[in-house]
């Protein structure tokens, strides 16, 4: 045996306490504001508003499409005088009763679908079979049931938050792993307990899909809806004052409508789901 | 060939010592079309502070047993008792600590994961839980981490937090599938040392799954052999003589050759040696 004759000399370095440089420096300021996803919003907004307004004034006909500045200007008005406050209102209320029943019925089916083989047969037919039948084409059958009023409304605002909402929920709970299921029957949680202590914060994300999308089609088939028969007991929602200034070819006033369509979508889904997100499926780490 | 397997009697006689009997037991997985047999009539029994170790290669079915003894699985034929009671389901009394990281609640902190079973299994009051969770949280060193959400964590943090969690249920039997298995090797040691430390402090009683000979030679005082497809009892050797000092000893060495020669069944090379090792193990308390 040849003793071993290394290539180059070991060494060995004493290390000092690191204090070069430090270790964490603030980024410019700039890039700091860019991480708001707010301030690059509010950009594209109002990219989108300028655009807006060029075209309209190059077109130059308020009847077919007035500008930025003219439908602020009627938006203003209709909210001074309080108008679009009550539509709005109006439409709100009868969204959210038909969103929450909606969720509801969504929870039954699918906590029923969990926990036996009929409930998850019952779940698949309903969903496939009633999952691609657009609310809207309910709607004369609801006026039939129910006339002329909130009656039909929530019954197909309920059918459209219905059937996305037990999706969404029953794809979430399939997805929770094998090991957080073992988790919870080992500590004795069964059936509603484990679906509520187990299942729902582990499915969260899905479930806050679910609701997002829910949300988007009803508040879709309520404006429609309106447009379509309008006013319920006298008092109609953003739908119905859509449609009459239509009528009456206030052009600037159907611009504003839809601007709170589209606001009060924006506002949910930037404050309500968002937050949401944030406090839990982004601060546990369960979505980036 | 059944010179290690204690007969069924044995045990039943025993049973007054006997915390976790597994008699006869075998147990079969489905998949669509054929049901395959995972372990053929294995016996064994774990006496109270017990270390005791399952150990073969994959497919031996050390996985399912350990989830047959958790509740979650029916024994084919025999039947598992623990404490004299027979084993038909998911109990707090057997608290599983699981290989995957996920198997920490993502939406709780450090501390709400480890009230969560005593909340759930409705075993003790909320403040009695809570100054359970801070005990154990402490016992494993991650007292300033109690309110850490798991995402924050390290792999080798989130198997402490689940071992205090399961700790924390003061179970009759830890059961623990492959719990390091999915760590790097200088974490894996530095838990094996710190598990032992808990088994010195609390004194609990352990079923624990793993592949490695020489985990199982340092964390058990006694290693059930297991042979694969199906899974059936190849010998049972006693191991309380080693630890992670002396991993590197000749008889250390000696004993992991043994219990390789058996697992993948090779004839012994040096009658000596196999001798020695035996005697060796023999003579130890």
């Amino acid at each position: 045996m040849t003793a071993h004759i290394p290539s180059r000399p070991e060494y060995e370095i004493a290390l000092a306490p690191f204090t070069e440089k430090p270790l964490e420096h603030t980024l410019p300021l700039a890039t700091r504001l860019w991480q708001y996803g707010w301030l690059r919003k509010g950009l594209i907004l109002i990219v989108l508003a300028v655009i807006w307004e060029l075209v309209a004034r190059n077109q130059d006909n308020d009847l077919l499409l007035p500008g930025f500045l003219q439908t602020a200007e009627a938006l203003f008005n209709g909210l001074a005088s309080g108008e679009l406050l009550v539509k709005s209102a109006a439409s709100l209320d009868v969204l959210l009763r038909s969103y929450l029943i909606g969720i509801l019925l969504a929870f039954g089916l699918t906590t029923l679908a969990v926990s036996t083989q009929l409930g998850r047969d019952l779940l698949s037919t309903l969903t496939s079979m009633l999952n691609p039948l657009p609310a809207i084409a309910l709607l004369p059958l609801a006026l039939l049931w129910f006339g002329l009023g909130e009656g039909s409304l929530i019954f197909v605002l309920v059918h459209s938050v219905l059937w996305p909402m037990a999706l969404n929920t029953y794809a979430g709970f399939l997805g929770v792993s094998e090991t957080q299921r073992m988790a919870g029957r080992n500590y004795g949680l069964k059936g509603v307990r484990f679906v509520a202590l187990i299942l729902v914060p582990a499915a969260l994300p899905a479930i806050l899909s679910g609701l997002k999308v829910g949300w988007a089609f009803a508040w879709r088939t309520l404006i429609a809806a309106e447009l379509v028969f309008g006013a319920s007991s006298g008092q109609g929602g953003l739908g119905w004052y859509i449609y009459q200034n239509r009528n009456e070819l206030y052009t600037d006033n159907v611009f504003a409508g839809l601007t709170v369509v589209i606001l009060i979508g924006l506002l949910v889904e930037n404050l309500i789901f968002n937050g949401l997100e944030r406090i839990t499926i982004k601060r546990w780490g369960m979505q980036r | 060939m059944n010179a290690f397997t204690p007969a069924p009697s044995l045990l039943r006689a025993a049973s007054t010592t006997t915390l976790l009997e597994v008699d006869g037991v075998s147990l079969e997985y489905r998949t669509a079309e054929r049901s395959v047999r995972a372990t053929h009539q294995v016996s064994f029994a774990v006496d109270p502070g017990d270390r005791f170790i399952l150990l073969g290669p994959s497919g031996c079915g050390k996985s399912t047993l350990l989830k047959a003894a958790a509740g979650f699985l029916q024994p084919q034929e025999g039947e598992m008792r623990l404490a004299g009671q027979r084993i038909d389901g998911p109990g707090a009394d057997r608290i599983v600590v699981f290989q995957e990281f996920d198997q920490l609640l993502p939406w709780k902190t450090v501390k709400q994961n480890v009230m969560f079973p005593l909340l759930a299994s409705r075993t003790v009051t909320r403040a009695e839980a809570e100054a359970r969770a801070v005990l154990y949280i402490h016992k494993v060193g991650l007292g300033s981490f109690a309110d850490a959400y798991p995402h924050t964590l390290s792999g080798g943090m989130k198997a402490r937090v689940a071992i205090a969690r399961a700790l924390a249920m003061q179970p009759k039997i830890l059961l623990m599938d492959e719990p390091f298995a999915a760590l790097d090797a200088l974490t894996r040691r530095k838990m094996q040392e710190e598990l032992l430390a808990l088994w010195r402090d609390v004194n609990f009683t352990l079923l624990f799954v793993t592949h490695s000979i020489e985990e199982a030679l340092i964390v058990g005082n006694r290693i059930l052999l297991l042979s694969p497809h199906p899974g059936r009892v190849r010998a049972e050797i006693n191991s309380e003589q080693f630890d992670l000092t002396s991993s590197g000893s000749e008889a250390f060495q000696a004993a992991a050759q043994r219990i390789h020669r058996l697992l993948f069944n090779e004839s012994a090379p040096a009658e000596s040696a196999y001798q020695d090792t035996a005697v060796l193990l023999r003579s130890a308390p």
